[in-house]
Formats: C-alpha cells, structure tokens, sequence
C-alpha cells in the first residue's frame, strides 16, 4: 500500500519521548520488587505445592519472608541461606520457610548466595530455554512446510469455563480455520494474588488461567496441528497480579502470546500503578526469554473513552509499551500492539477514520505485529447488523495489512461465542481476505482527503500528549486521566502492599540471568 | 385481568402472518444428508412445520451448523401477559449527568456489592467499574455519581455500614449464584437488617441473571434488574426515584 504522508520527524520525536518517559520509570523499576516477581523466582526454581487450602507454596513462602520482614533481600537470599544449613534443593528449602515458618538468620554475602544457587540457576534457565525451543522448532517445521497464509493471523476465542471443552472447541476453531486460539480467563482472575493450581471445570465469562489448564489446550492443538499439517498458536493472559508468575507458566508450557500491557491492570483493573510497572518488567522479560508475543491491550482505552477525541492516546500508548517493551529486551517481532474497530457506527465517515488509524498504526510500528480488535462497545444483540460491522472491520484489516486480528463475532454483546458463532466469523473473513487480497495495494491517498487529514491529526495529538507525558512523567499522566479517562494514584489500587524497595544485598539470580542474556 | 383491547393468538409476522421464524443452530455430528434430516426434525420438535434446511455447513470435523426456516404453530395472547415494570427513564449517560446536576443539584452516592458467599463480581463491576457492559459505561464514568464497588464476598453488615458511612442513596446488590436458592436467603437478610439499623430510606436494588422485578420486590427491594441491564438503566431508575422524592420531577 502507499504510505500515509507523515512527517518522519513527528514519529522520531513521538518515539524520543516514549523512550524517556520509560526511561525515568526503568530507575524506580531497577529499585523495586513485588510479592508476584518473588514467587516467580520460586516458580523458576522448580517450587512447587500448596498446603490442604489450596495456598501455593510459593505464596506461602514469600509471605513468611514478608512477614518476617526480609523480602526485600530478595525470597533467593533465604533459599539460598537454607541451602547453606543443610536443604538438598530450593523446594526442600521452600518447604522449610513456607509450611514450617523457618526463617534463619543470613550468614552468607550475597556473592555466596549466588554462588550457592549457581547449579539451580542454571538448571532453571535450561527449563525455561528448553520449552522455548521445542515451541520454536515445531512453528519453524510447520511454517517451512505448510501452505502460506495471507491476510492477517485469524485469532478466536473460546471461554466455556471448563478447560476440557475449550480444548474441544478450541480443536474446532481450528477445523474451522482459525491460526490463533485464546483462552479467555474467568472474570475474577486478574484481581487474585495467586495462580490456582490444577484443571479446573468451572469459571466465570472465561476459564481459570493455571499451569495445568494451559498444558490441556496445547496438547490438544499439538495434536490438531499434527492432523492440519499447520502450527496454530495458543493465546492466555499475563495480566492482573500475577503477570510474571503466569508468564513464566505459559513459557514453559509452550503458549505463543500473552496479552500484556503495561498499563491495563492500573487503568481497567485499578492494580496499583507501581505494582503494574514492576510485574509488567519481569513478565516480558520472561516473555523476552521465551520468544513470545504480546499483546497490548490499548483497545480498551475506546470502549471507555471515545474513539474519536482518544485516538491519539491508543498512540501515545503504543509507544509507551514499545519503550517499555524494549528496556525488558523484547524485539519487534514480539510487540503485538493492539487496537480497534470502535468508532460510533453512526458518525457519517467513520470508517474512513477507522482506515486511517489502522494504516496509522500499521505505518508506525512496520515490524511489529499489529493486533486488529473488533467493535465491542457499539455492537447490539441485532447479530445481522453486527455482522456486517464484522465485515466493514474484517475490510479495514486485510487492506491496511494488520498483523492478528481477533475475529469479531455477530454474538458480541450476548453472550461468549458459540461453536458456530466462530465458524461464521472465519468463513466470512476468509471470504473478505480473499477477495480482497490485493485491495491495498491499489489505493493511493488524496493528499488533502480526510484519511490523510485525520492520520496527520492523531500523529500531532500523541506526539503532543507525549512530550506532556515525558514533561509531567508517567505517574502524573495516569493520575491527570490521560488514558482510558481513567484516573489512578501512584500509591492507590490493588496490590499496592506487595510492592517493596529492594535493599542492597537483595538477591535474585534468576532476574540477573534474564536481564543478561536476553 | 386479561387486557381485552390487546390482539389475541398472534403469531410471527413473515410474509404475511404464518408464523416464519428463522433458527440456527449447530448439531454435534458432522455434517451429511443425514445430519440434514436430523436437523429437520430437531426444528420440528420446536413447533415449526414446512421446514425448510437453508443451509447446512460443516463447521469442524464433528459438528455441523445449519440455517432452518419454518412456520411456527404457535400463538401468543399479549393481553394475558403481565410485564412487572420497573419505571426506567430513556435518558442517555450524558442527559443522566446533566440532569444530577441542574435538578437533583447534588452528587448521588451509590454502593455496591456482591454478598454473601457469591464470588462473581461480573455483575457489579459490568453495572458499577468504568468498563460497564455492551458499550455502557459504568456508574464510576457519571460526573455526578460517587459509586463504590465493593467487590464479592462482602457480608450484610459490611455492605450497610459502607452505606450508612458514605451516607448512600441506592445499594446495589448482586447475586449471581442461585443454587439451592442461597441468594433469596441472603438477599432478604439485607432488608432486614436495613429495617433494624434504620437504614431502609436508602433504595435497595437487587440484580443478577435470575432476577427480576417481580422477585425483588417481594424480597423486600425497591427494584430488581435482571441480565442485559445497562449501567444507565440502573442510573436513570435511581435518578428519577430520588427526583420524585424530592418532588420536582419534571
């Protein structure tokens, strides 16, 4: 397609801001750790078990180091210091300080603590490298011999609330075409401070995100793919107060994306910015490690905010999380940044507007993979007027040449999709990618048209909030509402107790090996 | 009372009026001649004759969907239908803060909670956070509502001592689980204890998928709002009630 005319110089500038406004938080980053990042660390270390309530001994573990007011050296800095006196391994040492309330004086520098945990450390990171690289090689296998696709990936999602169904209808989606397959989590999940444990039959609008539930669903593509001679990728969520802890579970077993944002927990979930910030840097480096993708959730911004004043603020966001993504070693590649098909129906134009922030967006951001979200805010239960939105929308993506693209569903605004609610969303969009396969490439702008005019409009308004942003710094934009028109305070929100300043001697070998050898 | 000016027997309205009603529906089977001819039978056992399969399409390896066409045998009588309405003005979110602010002249507090044991927050935080539901966006976005959500598991007593501190107009209470009909017990409780602690001139509301007007009202609540409730629904009724106690409802 031929190129928007924007001034190179307004996005040098918009990514010079974003850059900074990262930057300054990347400081506090580097001084902090939370509750979720700690039992993460144990996570790593192979910790595993709850005790007879279903509490996790991760959680169990970090608490007792709460509680005992040495978190801030770091949940490794006692591991190691229980290895030291006598414990075989991290979960023998776990154990001690989570079930047994064992806390020991430290005796060992930090050096030494390291040093203790050297062969765990290593073993961890093997684990973690080893699931990335059987994920990677089996796509690089089905790639290299499968039937090139076209168009955007076609992503769906199922959320039964039992894992056994959504692998069945996730096996479905995928007869029916569908690349991508996301597990929607049950509504609650984002706001608990743990990860449950095992398989779980019954969720609310989604299916409890665990580390057994994600291994039903990839097994039961891994034998789809097998029969389609094609990779289909698996989608779950690193969001809410356990966004490293998921991330690292999802990496090991072998999921392809994450929707992780740096900001939806602390806008749409009121999770305590700070909070947000830190579990946001872990998770992707984890993610980073793994050769994942995000997903960033800047759709959200226009179901609460207007689509049309906010547009610039979906932009502004995109370089935000690109900065922040970057300081956490992801490339490019793995930058799905997101936004949507959410105009008023009714403004005279407006789809000429939706075309100029795809083609924005797509303009911007040439190498990442771009997710293209459909219209929820404006969608009825009229499921035949809907669907033609879907159309309009499944138009916009295969001409502008987004990357993903979540298939709008005619159910919308009834109800989770049904099997064939997603089988019409696929035949119509294969339909639609088809027959306009080549649509781009013959369009050229009229300089002064209204796409052109709009583009040039929202670019000037981001870059605009940006140097706000990068003026007023990260914290005070989110307090002043600058996104969503949501207003959250640095120390307010969920999760904020779990947030502590790291002391000197903190430890943790597990960050150190993500944040060298990214 | 039977309404006796209402039409009687009426059916759909097609062509003319014969009853054509359009289904679609998927069959856990793959799709044949056979699954053709199960599917027939399937909107016959719905009451539908002159059916007519439009469309069968495989829609996975073990499921087939179809598109089906028929004539209902069925009639409705609307007068011999009684709808327990709750009074909901059709202003929209806009008009709904404006007319806080020039009318009621004052900011309305709202609390919310999902009680009892009930763990599902879906239902007041779609009604109370800023996401809302369907593109209506929550009370938290009114200009001129305080709302505060609570979150799930929160007791009676909690609930209305939140209330009595934040001085509340309206309680907002969901109830999603309805298993062995834990939420009426719950539910009635809340009255009761409004009743004994004074605090019934708040409006109490109750909502959730299986509830409705009708079973509101006889749990002792002002109002009850059941699924596809919009954020602004359950506003403009709260409005418009305080606007008439306050006696200059226009």
């Amino acid at each position: 397609m031929n190129l928007l005319p924007i001034r190179p110089s307004d996005v040098e500038d918009c990514r010079h801001s974003a850059a900074s406004i990262a930057d300054a938080m990347q400081k506090f980053i580097n001084q902090h750790s939370t509750v979720s990042i700690e039992r993460t660390i144990l996570l790593f270390y192979g910790v595993a078990g709850a005790n007879a309530d279903g509490i996790p001994l991760i959680n169990l573990c970090v608490e007792q180091c709460v509680n005992a007011n040495i978190i801030n050296q770091g949940v490794a800095y006692q591991i190691a210091q229980h290895i030291k006196a006598g414990s075989c391994s991290p979960q023998e040492s776990a154990e001690k300080i989570g079930y047994g309330g064992e806390i020991i004086p430290i005796t060992i520098t930090p050096q030494e603590a390291i040093d203790i945990l050297k062969p765990f450390t290593k073993q961890a990171m093997e684990k973690i490298d080893s699931s990335c690289h059987q994920r990677t090689t089996t796509m690089e296998g089905f790639e290299s011999h499968e039937q090139k696709r076209f168009g955007p990936l076609k992503y769906v999602i199922v959320a039964t609330g039992n894992i056994h169904d959504d692998a069945v209808q996730a096996q479905a989606a995928a007869q029916s075409g569908a690349d991508i397959i996301a597990v929607i989590r049950s509504t609650a999940q984002s706001l608990l401070d743990y990860v449950p444990i095992g398989a779980t039959t019954e969720g609310f609008g989604g299916t409890w995100a665990t580390q057994e539930n994600f291994r039903i669903v990839r097994a039961a593509l891994d034998i789809e793919q097998e029969k389609q001679g094609r990779y289909l990728h698996l989608v779950n969520y690193s969001s809410g107060l356990c966004m490293a802890e998921i991330a690292y579970m999802a990496a090991i077993e072998r999921l392809d994306m994450l929707l992780n944002d740096a900001m939806y927990g602390i806008l749409f979930r009121d999770i305590n910015p700070r909070r947000t910030l830190l579990d946001q840097y872990v998770s992707r480096r984890i993610i980073a490690r793994a050769n994942m993708v995000i997903n960033t959730g800047e759709d959200n911004y226009l179901t609460t905010a207007d689509a049309i004043d906010a547009a610039h603020t979906v932009i502004v966001s995109h370089f935000i999380n690109e900065a922040f993504a970057t300081q956490a070693g992801l490339q490019k590649n793995q930058m799905g940044l997101g936004h949507a098909f959410e105009i008023d129906k009714n403004i005279e134009d407006s789809f000429l507007f939706e075309i100029a922030q795809a083609q924005l967006v797509r303009q911007l951001f040439p190498d990442h993979p771009i997710k293209w979200m459909p219209s929820t805010k404006h969608k009825t239960g009229d499921i035949f007027w809907s669907h033609r939105v879907d159309g309009m929308f499944d138009l916009i993506g295969i001409m502008t040449g987004q990357s993903i693209e979540l298939l709008g569903m005619m159910t919308e605004a009834i109800h989770t999709p049904f099997l064939h609610d997603r089988f019409i969303a696929l035949k119509s969009a294969d339909y639609i990618f088809k027959t306009a396969r080549h649509l781009g490439d013959e369009i050229s702008w009229k300089p002064e048209g209204i796409v052109v005019k709009r583009a040039q409009n929202v670019l000037t308004d981001a870059k605009t909030l940006l140097q706000e942003i990068e003026q007023t710094g990260f914290f005070s934009a989110i307090a002043k509402g600058s996104f969503g028109d949501v207003c959250r305070t640095e120390t307010g929100g969920k999760g904020a107790d779990g947030v502590f300043e790291r002391h000197e001697s903190y430890v943790n070998p597990i960050l150190d090996e993500l944040e060298t050898n990214a | 009372m039977p309404d006796n000016k209402l039409p009687r027997h009426i059916r759909a309205y097609g062509d003319r009026i014969d009853g054509s009603v359009q289904m679609s529906f998927s069959l856990p089977m793959p799709a044949s001649e056979h699954a053709k001819e199960v599917a027939k039978h399937y909107a016959e056992a719905h009451g539908l004759d002159h059916v007519l399969v439009a469309s069968m399409e495989r829609a996975s390896d073990d499921f087939s969907f179809f598109v089906v066409y028929g004539k209902s045998k069925h009639t409705v009588s609307p007068g011999e239908i009684k709808v327990p309405d709750v009074h909901i003005p059709t202003w929209s979110p806009k008009e709904i803060d404006e007319h806080i602010k020039t009318k009621l002249k004052r900011r309305i507090v709202i609390v919310g909670a999902c009680t009892g044991f009930d763990a599902h927050t879906v239902g007041i935080d779609a009604i109370i956070n800023i996401k809302g539901a369907a593109g209506d966006k929550g009370l938290e976005s009114y200009a001129w509502i305080a709302a505060y959500n609570l979150g799930a598991q929160v007791d009676n007593p909690s609930l209305l001592a939140k209330a009595r501190d934040l001085k509340a107009d309206a309680v907002l209470v969901s109830q999603i689980i309805t298993q062995r009909d834990i939420h009426k017990e719950n539910a009635q409780e809340l009255i009761l204890l409004a009743q004994k602690q004074n605090l019934r001139h708040m409006k109490f509301i109750l909502g959730g998928p299986r509830i409705d007007n009708l079973l509101a009202q006889q749990l002792g609540y002002d109002a009850g709002f059941g699924s596809g409730t919009k954020p602004s629904d359950v506003a403009a009724y709260i409005l418009d009630v305080l606007l008439k106690e306050q006696g200059n409802h226009q």
